[in-house]
């Protein structure tokens, strides 16, 4: 089981909670696990082709996936996932 | 007792005195020379030096010297003014501190002056500063060579608001010579929530008005440079140029962007943060050295999932700690100590009391960063895929 940290902006799609534990052996499938339990995220990670928006950031640890192997990155028991949006506020 | 003349004459009995001419042979070895160290005071150093000399005042020989001269081997000269106080010192060092090879230069800088040899006057600090900033000078890390690049520095803020205004205060606190302000606003009074560089007696008048009075009441030595504007395609690189740091507090994507993409071109180091709610990012991009703001963000949220602080909220103190978090880095940067953000992205959840760091690389496909600087045209700068489309929808 691997623990997926939600960004605040997403937060409101899943009912507040700041992390959310999902199963998967690759970040496709964790992440998928996470729009399944909370499906108001599925439009917010993923396009109408089902690939991950371009303006999310999905780190394994704290390595960015695209730098590993995308969404077919393998993912172990205990690691972590963040998803990451880009902020403006200043 | 013998009097203060008999104990110089018979100190300099027991060392070794040696001509200024063979001192400037020895430095004019570079590397292999002597160390050669200045005893005299504070003020007589500023005013002139042997160049490449060090200082340690007599009344500090005992406790800085090995600072100055660890290898108690090899070869050290000290002079003074005229020689009596460098004898007296070189004394010291070779009967109560063991080193081998001390000597102490005849005449002194006067008999040095007279033969004609140059000197450094070095750049000092004026009096005042050096209490303004002695806490500084203090701190190896930044010492006065480090002060004294502060005070050379120019950085130039992009907002003069919640990130803009701590940065500010805390970087003409520094020192840092030369502040540009960049902000078209005026002072609001929901700003004064977080946006401490204003005041509620300032509400209504330009921020870079207001922040520029809080800054010159800090701190009368700094410059300040306003530039009343909003930052566009068409001034943004008339503006940036010539700045050594720029510091990015600007609460909107396509600012992001158009100053990414400008100072890539001139490869300056943006310092960015930003803020919403109770959560930061933090990163210094520096162009080619590190990966850029495309690099990390190739394209940006459409507006849904990017909210502004203004129609979302942020925790007041929030842009107060990421915006020093900032004027930290743009320190390290300036005075080049320690390990810059270049190539990490730090989160900061203010409600967990936590930080977290990302690895961020650069993108070998990067559309800016990995291309020629000189390639990169005003027409491509700042724009991004789905930009007409990012624009219409926010407004």
């Amino acid at each position: 089981m691997a623990t997926v940290k939600i960004p605040p902006v997403l937060r409101s799609s899943t009912g507040g909670e700041k992390e959310v534990p999902a199963d998967g052996s690759n970040v496709a499938e964790v992440l998928e696990a996470v729009a399944t339990q909370h499906p108001d995220t599925r439009r917010q990670l993923f396009g109408e082709d089902g690939e991950l928006n371009r303006y999310v950031n999905v780190y394994l640890n704290d390595e960015d996936v695209r730098v590993l192997g995308g969404l077919e990155t393998s993912v172990g028991e205990g690691d972590s996932l963040v998803i990451l949006p880009a902020m403006a506020g200043g | 007792m013998p009097s203060g003349a008999e104990l110089i004459r018979s100190v300099k009995e027991q060392i070794t005195e040696v001509d200024p001419k063979d001192v400037r042979e020895g430095l004019s070895r570079n590397g292999s020379g002597p160390v050669v160290v200045d005893v005299r005071e504070q003020n007589e150093f500023e005013e002139s030096h042997l160049p490449g000399a060090v200082h340690v005042p007599r009344g500090f020989l005992e406790s800085r010297i090995e600072g100055a001269a660890p290898d108690k081997s090899r070869e050290v000269v000290l002079y003074c003014a005229s020689g009596n106080r460098s004898a007296l010192a070189a004394h010291t060092l070779q009967s109560l501190l063991g080193y081998e090879s001390v000597s102490s230069m005849t005449g002194g800088i006067t008999l040095w002056k007279d033969r004609g040899f140059d000197v450094e006057v070095p750049r000092a600090l004026t009096a005042e500063q050096r209490t303004r900033y002695s806490r500084h000078v203090l701190i190896p890390e930044i010492g006065l060579e480090g002060q004294l690049k502060l005070l050379d520095a120019k950085v130039l803020l992009l907002g003069a608001g919640g990130l803009g205004s701590p940065i500010a205060l805390y970087l003409a606190a520094a020192g840092v010579g030369t502040l540009g302000l960049v902000d078209d606003d005026v002072v609001d009074l929901s700003n004064l929530q977080r946006q401490v560089a204003h005041t509620t007696d300032r509400i209504g008048v330009a921020k870079v008005d207001s922040a520029e009075q809080s800054i010159l009441e800090l701190n009368p030595d700094v410059r300040v440079v306003k530039y009343q504007t909003r930052l566009d395609a068409s001034n943004i690189m008339e503006i940036i140029e010539g700045y050594d740091v720029i510091v990015d507090g600007v609460d909107n994507f396509p600012t992001r962007y158009l100053l990414n993409d400008a100072s890539v071109r001139l490869q300056i180091p943006v310092v960015s943060a930003s803020i919403l709610g109770f959560d930061g990012q933090l990163s210094i991009f520096k162009p080619y050295d590190g990966p850029c703001y495309r690099c990390l963000y190739p394209t940006p949220p459409p507006a849904e999932l990017a909210p502004s602080c203004g129609a979302n909220g942020v925790l007041g103190v929030l842009p107060g700690t990421m915006g020093l978090l900032q004027a930290t880095e743009v320190i390290k940067l300036v005075v080049g100590t320690g390990e810059p953000l270049i190539g990490r992205l730090l989160l900061y959840d203010a409600l967990a009391a936590e930080f977290t760091e990302l690895k961020v690389r650069r993108d070998p496909e990067c559309p800016v960063c990995s291309r020629d600087p000189g390639s990169i045209s005003d027409e491509e700068m700042g724009v991004f895929p789905d930009y007409e489309a990012f624009c219409a929808a926010a407004g």
